[in-house]
């Protein structure tokens, strides 16, 4: 029973950061611009996160900033996907390899470390409201989706962009607005890695959790609940791994690519179709 | 109501708009004329903002108003049907109808009073649209009602109409032109912008005639007739004529029985067509676009794709119907497609790569064990006597297929085509976007490919290019054919009546 | 004239990106000449820089000919990383398993290994997308996790060295070794680990450009890519012909294997490429998706990776991470060519 809990409570930790990312990516894909720049994000996030509750002391000021990271990177995959037709997955490909880079080299700077910041004190973490906020966020995107304006014009430019510019809706504004908030979400996924889970940021510290989040998003075929549940799902798979390793005789690399065969099987439609927004990777040209 | 004056417009240096002046009367229905390509909806899109104008002004209501966005329209009382529907799919009606104008608060939409207000506008007017079904769920002519609810909900008073009956069945074109005459009846205005006159003549209260970019006359609709505006639309009073001997049609080539292409739920878009093409003869199909000529032609290629295709397509009597494309073409049947950007040219490749698409794997240009090896020298031959025999331009065999005007990509596909010595052509929209010139002259290399014993299957929406071509006429309407007539003898209005089923007739 | 047309624009990517590069060094507290001095001097010495430079650059272009060829077939293949780590164990396997074998038959094995499971790896992705239409971006990262994980698994529980705290394979039979050039050409040291994959990249582009440009598979591929409804219409089979080009692209990157296992360090290492997978698409982009292009930008990156440890090593602040930085800026600006045009193109259909 009590492993049981255990085990439960750690998949909820484990889901937190994939969800905060996948909740972001659906914001992003949702209107039409492919977001597989979330592992890029997250790093960018953990990284700032932990480097200024570091410096002051504070890791809601950290948070602030780890957000204010990803906003920014999330800035530069929009204006280049959106303003500069870039390609949606090469644009996201290289910001995922900038942020392998970009904390090693101003830890390297900054701390004299090869890509770790310095320990958080115990005290100066968050381990408890990122998993709230990310849960509670479930049902506000769910109702940011259906039941604002916003969301009516995020679903409409993510599906039929001509459509909306057509209606008067400014497809470009909309699209850099949902690809903004993915960059905060992933962001807050990233900060949680770093100054709530653990102490500090290490180096490639989200792991592909960047890319289970996306793999979360397609399994929940781009919906807040179901996506929450195939996170909840992979985290799990998570918790097991971790709780498993060295006691079973199962290898944990087994459970680890429970979600990558899973999002394969949904892919090639053996487990009802994941349909994806009908723009997803597709520029839009205004036509003036 | 609205006034268009002295709008030019150029896409890429080529004027597509020059000094179009045109007055809308309010309370009237207008219909805008010409061919393809002259002009129309570039114009009309101006009008809703959609392009802006390089020179002109638009008034509305007497007044001089700047567009820089379908918003300005909006704002001002401009409402536009477009011709293919700007309709999010699984999106309900009232979403897709408030969209861009939400009612409600920033943090909470309000639907309910959005789907009260669109259900007493489809009542006003007996549309019989229900707010929250899905767009997908929703057939073409209800999706059409859905656009015109679009315009009304933002309180349109001038509605612009992109050939609405193009997508159309007969029956679904009679309700809408009610439900138009209706709305004139509550004083809107009307643009309806079409190349179909006996539906001008049916619908309209004034007609102005657009041709080649310009605006060529403005007549009451009441004081004119189908001749004169279809002089007005061709400048000139010989309609499109073909100087053709008779056919010698000889052994049958392509023999359909019982040919039917049936989609996912059963729909049919081709069903129980049977008929024959004789070598040494044109057989034409005419038809409103969308009445499954697509289907046939695709079908007869090989290329139906997510249907079924079902029946006996034969050709010199050995079936043909399970066989790929490439075994198809292996056989004899060549193919210029109606659309030659999606599927005619790899526009982006040089004519050579072009010159041997659909016969990469043909001697001399394909070499070695399983024609593995592609020789350039012979890709260069074949393309320089493409060229040369169908008077491309240039011809230059290393520019890019996207370069080329439209009439020299089609005569590309054509001389690529009939390079292959088909025994069957599907040809279908010879000559669409082809400026007159490239019609004529891709005209009598048809003639001339018949005379020399093809079988040709062509298929062309312009009522006089199947006529003038063909030897015998087979009118198709919702995915059957529905009469095969002489075209020598048949009138363009009894053509015409049964292309509609006799519903909107001449 | 137009060839240099075509190099300008690359050019100018890499420009932009060494200038965002100096800002960043700024930032941190170095100076950006001093650093550059560094990187490109470092990277061309003789002969250890020139040797490393070609070294790593191997890797390289045969990931950058991968995703080009899956280019070419309007695919984009994320996976070459997943590719080249099954095939690299498997090569290993094959070399534990079969060490006894002589080498004239031991090392073409090793080699059709490489090929062969690469490319079975990017098949599947290749087979998904033409049966079911699933998107090869999705499946193909998906397949690099599962790739890893299985090569980590077998490593860890089946071949690893008893004791090994390195998550490594027991070493390969000496007969699978391929030549390092430093034993065939005089004046090359030994140590440094170039060896004959170079030559083999160098051949593959060959070969990438002939199949290409001058078979009927090639052009097949390239229609599908540059139009597929087109393709269809010509009687292209188009499933077939993404199936092959997945295939081909991953083979492709499998052959890293055959410089990494076979000629450097003759076992399977758990995490060996650094990224080079995706520096790939890097690579491929900025090269144009040509074998030639391929050539240079592996070139490119090559120094840069040789560079990057000089200056970890000799600069106070700044990492061997700045390379990082570099490719991913060089991706950015090459992926939104856009920029460099002033305005985003607009292409307006006539009406």
């Amino acid at each position: 029973m009590s492993i049981l809990l255990i085990l439960l409570a750690s998949a909820v930790r484990q889901a937190t950061p994939l969800l905060l990312a996948a909740l972001g990516g659906l914001y992003s894909e949702r209107s039409g611009v492919i977001n597989i720049a979330l592992e890029g994000l997250m790093l960018a996030g953990a990284f700032t996160a932990a480097s200024v509750t570091h410096y002051s002391g504070s890791p809601w000021l950290g948070l602030a900033a780890g957000i204010a990271a990803g906003v920014l990177v999330a800035l530069v995959h929009g204006v280049a996907c959106i303003r500069f037709k870039a390609d949606q997955v090469v644009s996201g490909t290289a910001i995922n390899i900038l942020f392998l880079g970009v904390p090693a080299l101003l830890s390297g700077a900054l701390f004299q470390s090869t890509g770790a910041t310095p320990q958080v004190p115990q005290e100066q973490l968050l381990p408890i409201a990122p998993i709230v906020l990310a849960f509670l966020l479930v049902p506000v995107t769910w109702y940011v989706l259906n039941r604002t304006p916003f969301g009516l014009r995020l679903r409409a430019v993510g599906e039929n962009p001509e459509a909306a510019d057509t209606a008067g809706v400014n497809v470009a504004r909309v699209r850099l607005a949902a690809v903004l908030l993915s960059g905060a979400l992933a962001a807050i996924g990233g900060a949680y890695l770093s100054i709530g889970q653990s102490s500090l940021f290490a180096r490639n510290m989200t792991a592909g959790r960047g890319f289970i989040a996306l793999a979360a998003l397609i399994f929940g075929k781009w919906r807040p609940v179901q996506t929450m549940l195939a996170c909840l799902l992979f985290g799990f798979a998570e918790a097991l791994a971790i709780q498993m390793e060295g006691v079973s005789q199962v290898p944990v690399q087994f459970i680890q690519i429970v979600p990558y065969v899973l999002t394969i099987i949904v892919l090639a439609g053996f487990i009802g179709h994941s349909r994806a927004p009908r723009a997803l990777g597709v520029p839009y040209q205004e036509k003036r | 109501m609205l006034e268009l004056r002295e709008i030019t417009k150029r896409f890429a240096g080529v004027p597509a708009n020059d000094r179009v002046n045109l007055t809308v009367a309010p309370g009237t229905i207008h219909a805008l004329v010409g061919e393809n390509g002259a002009g129309k909806s570039t114009a009309m899109r101006i009008a809703y903002g959609f392009y802006g104008a390089d020179s002109g002004e638009i008034l509305v209501e007497g007044r001089v108003h700047r567009f820089t966005s379908p918003h300005d329209a909006i704002r001002l009382g401009i409402g536009m049907v477009h011709q293919h529907f700007m309709l999010v799919e699984p999106m309900t009606v009232a979403e897709n109808i408030v969209l861009g104008l939400e009612p409600g608060s920033p943090f909470a939409l309000d639907l309910k009073s959005a789907e009260a207000r669109i259900r007493a506008l489809s009542d006003e007017l007996g549309l019989a649209i229900d707010p929250t079904r899905r767009i997908e769920d929703l057939s073409v002519g209800q999706q059409q009602r859905v656009e015109l609810l679009k315009a009304l909900y933002r309180e349109a008073r001038l509605l612009i109409l992109d050939e609405p009956t193009a997508v159309l069945s007969p029956q679904a074109t009679a309700e809408l032109f009610t439900i138009l005459r209706r709305m004139r009846a509550q004083g809107k205005t009307i643009v309806i912008v079409t190349h179909k006159l006996s539906e001008v003549l049916d619908i309209s209260d004034e007609v102005t005639v657009m041709r080649d970019g310009r605006v060529v006359g403005h007549r009451r609709t009441a004081e004119t007739n189908a001749a004169e505006l279809a002089h007005l639309m061709v400048g000139r009073d010989v309609l499109l004529r073909v100087v053709k001997p008779a056919a010698q049609p000889k052994a049958p080539v392509l023999g359909v029985r019982g040919l039917a292409v049936t989609f996912k739920g059963g729909e049919k878009r081709l069903d129980g067509v049977s008929f024959e093409v004789r070598a040494g003869e044109i057989v034409g199909i005419a038809g409103i676009e969308g009445n499954g000529q697509t289907e046939l032609v695709e079908a007869l290629a090989g290329l139906t794709e997510g249907g079924a295709v079902s029946g006996t397509i034969e050709l010199d009597g050995r079936s043909v119907a399970g066989l790929s494309v490439r075994q198809r073409r292996a056989l004899g049947i060549s193919h210029v497609p109606e659309d030659r950007h999606r599927r005619g040219l790899l526009l982006d490749f040089d004519l050579q790569e072009n010159a041997i698409l659909g016969a990469d794997d043909r001697p001399p240009v394909a070499v070695g064990p399983g024609r593995f090896w592609l020789r350039r020298d012979e890709i260069r031959r074949k393309t320089e006597k493409i060229l040369a025999a169908f008077d491309v331009r240039p011809p230059d065999p290393e520019r890019p297929a996207r370069a080329l005007s439209g009439g020299n990509q089609q005569k590309l596909i054509l001389g690529r085509e009939l390079d292959l010595q088909p025994k069957l052509l599907l040809v279908a929209q010879p000559t669409r976007g082809v400026d007159i010139g490239g019609i004529e002259f891709i005209h009598r290399r048809l003639v001339e490919l018949r005379d020399a014993g093809c079988a040709l299957l062509l298929v062309s929406s312009e009522l006089e290019e199947v006529t003038a071509l063909a030897d015998r006429l087979l009118v198709m309407r919702r995915g059957r054919i529905v009469a095969e007539v002489d075209p020598e003898t048949t009138s363009m209005e009894e053509i015409g009546l049964l292309m509609t089923g006799g519903s909107a007739a001449a | 004239m137009s060839f240099l047309r075509q190099l300008l624009f690359p050019l100018a990517a890499v420009a932009a990106a060494f200038a965002v590069g100096a800002l960043v060094v700024l930032a941190v507290g170095d100076s950006p000449l001093n650093t550059y001095a560094l990187l490109i001097g470092s990277a061309l010495s003789w002969p250890d820089g020139i040797g490393y430079t070609l070294f790593y650059a191997t890797p390289l272009i045969f990931t950058g000919l991968a995703v080009a060829v899956a280019f070419r077939c309007g695919l984009l293949n994320i996976g070459a990383e997943g590719q080249l780590y099954i095939a690299a164990f498997a090569t290993a396997w094959v070399g534990i398993v079969l060490a006894g074998w002589p080498a004239w038959l031991l090392v073409p094995l090793c080699i059709l290994t490489a090929l062969l499971t690469g490319g079975f790896w990017a098949a599947v992705p290749g087979v998904l997308k033409a049966r079911f239409g699933a998107h090869e971006v999705i499946t193909t990262i998906m397949m690099n996790f599962i790739a890893v994980a299985l090569a980590s698994y077998f490593t860890q529980y089946h071949y690893k060295p008893p004791g090994d705290p390195i998550l490594q394979t027991v070493p390969i039979g000496e007969n699978a070794h391929v030549a390092r050039i430093g034993a065939l050409v005089p004046g090359i040291p030994e140590r440094i680990p170039l060896n004959l994959a170079f030559p083999l990249a160098l051949a593959a582009c060959l070969l990438v450009y002939l199949f290409l440009w001058r078979t009927r598979w090639g052009y097949q591929i390239r229609a599908t890519g540059a139009n597929p409804a087109a393709a269809l219409y010509g009687g292209i089979a188009t499933g077939k012909q993404i199936v092959l080009a997945m295939s081909l692209s991953g083979a492709l990157a499998g052959l890293v294997a055959v410089n990494e296992v076979l000629g450097y360090r003759y076992r399977y290492y758990d995490s060996f490429s650094a990224g080079y997978g995706f520096t790939g698409i890097a690579v491929a982009l900025l090269g144009r998706n040509h074998p030639v292009g391929v050539i240079l930008a592996s070139l490119l990156f090559g120094a840069l990776l040789r560079g990057g440890l000089f200056v970890d090593i000799f600069t106070e602040h700044v990492s061997k991470d700045l390379v990082m930085v570099l490719q991913g800026v060089i991706i950015l600006f090459v992926a939104a060519e856009a920029l460099f045009r002033g305005r985003g193109e607009k292409r307006v259909k006539s009406v």
